[in-house]
């Protein structure tokens, strides 16, 4: 089971470890500098910054316990006769990173809407040209806020790494079958109420937040979807709504147990312009019969007056599917240690928190 | 010699000390900078090249005008503040 916890905020890294049943926070880094993505593989930790004024960065700390700062992705130098691109030809953000599959293997997903690759631990990153290429990307609808589109889902199949699934905000999901080289839309059976109605059964336009696969069983996928909660029994193909997520069906946040396909987890919120919790309280909703019901799991939460929202990243499971730790955007951050029946929160008050990792150690 | 002198801001991640270089644009100036501190050069300009958003540039006073081909001319004796332009957070 996991015993050390990453999070990641608008002002810094922090980093917990469990003793004697506590969690308590032993380190902190990059104080002051929003952090956009963290990945723990082993020893190693990846955590990508997004610096207001200097653009967005990636550090790597080894088992030596140094951080050292490598190459950020970049994009290529914009053709001339790209002029019409609706998106920058620049790194935004990297939003999210995720392991390859393959030794030195890693992905990022970026906003504005690029996926890159990188074969040597993060040294250097290639774009998929193949996915920025495609004319359909101009389609790709920007997110509230930056104004761009973004990938904040890579999904490896971990029976074969050349399998890859991106989910993007806002342009549905993508697939790729061999390693990146091609690429195209898969997923079917989506709404979007907010478009009009001739465009709302669109691929394209399915404003998918996040995407969670079951590791033992990768052909279930779970999506927390602008307007309801998804379901995939093909990888992520074909989606049959599930609509007993209770109390809400907005959000952004969901993961997926790592060996149980019919148990997933989500952070419902009042949709959509508000986006606070339901009646003022923070509730998980879990379900153990692949989506057919809903456990609203509220011991230890805030039921009073509390108005935090979990960003897409923000909720994390551990490889035992037992722990589980969100963090808000008011600064919460709440570990269960029995699958999401009761919750604690460690002593502090952190910044917004954007992403939380576990690592075994 | 033009003088290029970087905001302390950036010492929180790399090492960034005024630079005197032989150039005739901002661009020149920078990319002499840059050949030595290669790392530097994505803290200042975005993937393209231009000047990131929130990075200001003032040559003897003045905010330099060309941002995307950094073609502003400077003379031998000029400073060239590089900075960070306020947002605040």
């Amino acid at each position: 089971m996991a015993e050390r916890l990453h999070v990641g905020t608008r002002k810094g890294l922090f980093e917990l470890v469990r003793r004697d049943g506590v969690w308590d926070i032993v380190e902190t880094h990059f104080l002051g500098e929003p952090v956009s993505a963290v990945l723990v593989e082993g020893d190693t930790i990846y955590a990508a910054l997004d610096l207001v004024h200097f653009g967005a960065k990636l550090w790597r700390r080894d088992g030596s316990g140094e951080w050292r700062e490598l190459a950020a992705p970049a994009f290529p130098p914009k053709p001339e006769d790209a002029g019409d691109d609706p998106h920058p030809w620049s790194l935004g953000q990297i939003w999210v990173l995720e392991p390859g599959g393959v030794p030195g293997r890693l992905w990022a997903g970026t906003m504005p809407g690029g996926l890159f690759r990188s074969d040597d631990g993060g040294n250097s990153w290639s774009l998929s040209e193949a996915l920025w290429h495609m004319p359909e990307r101009r389609q790709w609808m920007g997110v509230a806020g930056g104004g761009q589109p973004g990938i904040h889902s890579v999904m490896v199949d971990p029976r074969n790494p050349a399998d890859i699934r991106v989910g993007v905000s806002i342009a549905g999901i993508w697939a790729s079958s061999d390693d990146g080289a091609s690429w195209k839309i898969i997923n079917h059976g989506m709404y979007n109420e907010y478009m009009p109605p001739e465009q709302r059964e669109d691929p394209i336009v399915q404003d998918v937040h996040r995407l969670a696969r079951c590791a033992a069983h990768p052909e279930v996928v779970w999506c927390q979807h602008h307007n309801g909660v998804f379901r995939s029994e093909d990888g992520g193909a074909n989606w049959r709504e599930v609509t007993a997520i209770r109390p809400s069906k907005f959000g952004f946040a969901v993961v997926a147990h790592p060996r149980d396909p019919d148990t997933a987890w989500f952070i419902p919120a009042v949709k959509d312009e508000r986006r606070i919790p339901v009646d003022g309280k923070i509730v998980v909703a879990r379900t153990r019969d692949g989506g057919n019901s809903f456990e609203v799991l509220r011991n230890g939460l805030p039921q009073r007056h509390a108005y935090d929202l979990v960003w897409r990243h923000a909720l994390a499971v551990d490889a035992s599917g037992e722990r589980l730790a969100f963090g808000s955007t008011s600064g919460g951050l709440w570990i269960s240690e029995d699958c999401g029946d009761s919750w604690t929160a460690p002593e502090a008050r952190l910044p917004p928190v954007s992403v939380v990792r576990f690592a075994d150690r | 010699m033009a003088t290029v002198r970087f905001t302390s801001a950036l010492e929180r991640f790399l090492a960034a000390p005024p630079a005197q270089v032989a150039a005739a644009t901002v661009g020149e100036a920078l990319a002499a900078v840059f050949e030595t501190r290669p790392a530097l050069r994505g803290y200042v300009l975005d993937d393209q090249g231009a000047v990131r958003r929130h990075v200001a540039i003032y040559v003897g006073g003045e905010a330099v005008r060309d941002r995307v081909k950094l073609s502003d001319p400077i003379g031998p004796d000029d400073d060239i503040y590089v900075f960070q332009a306020l947002t605040g957070g």
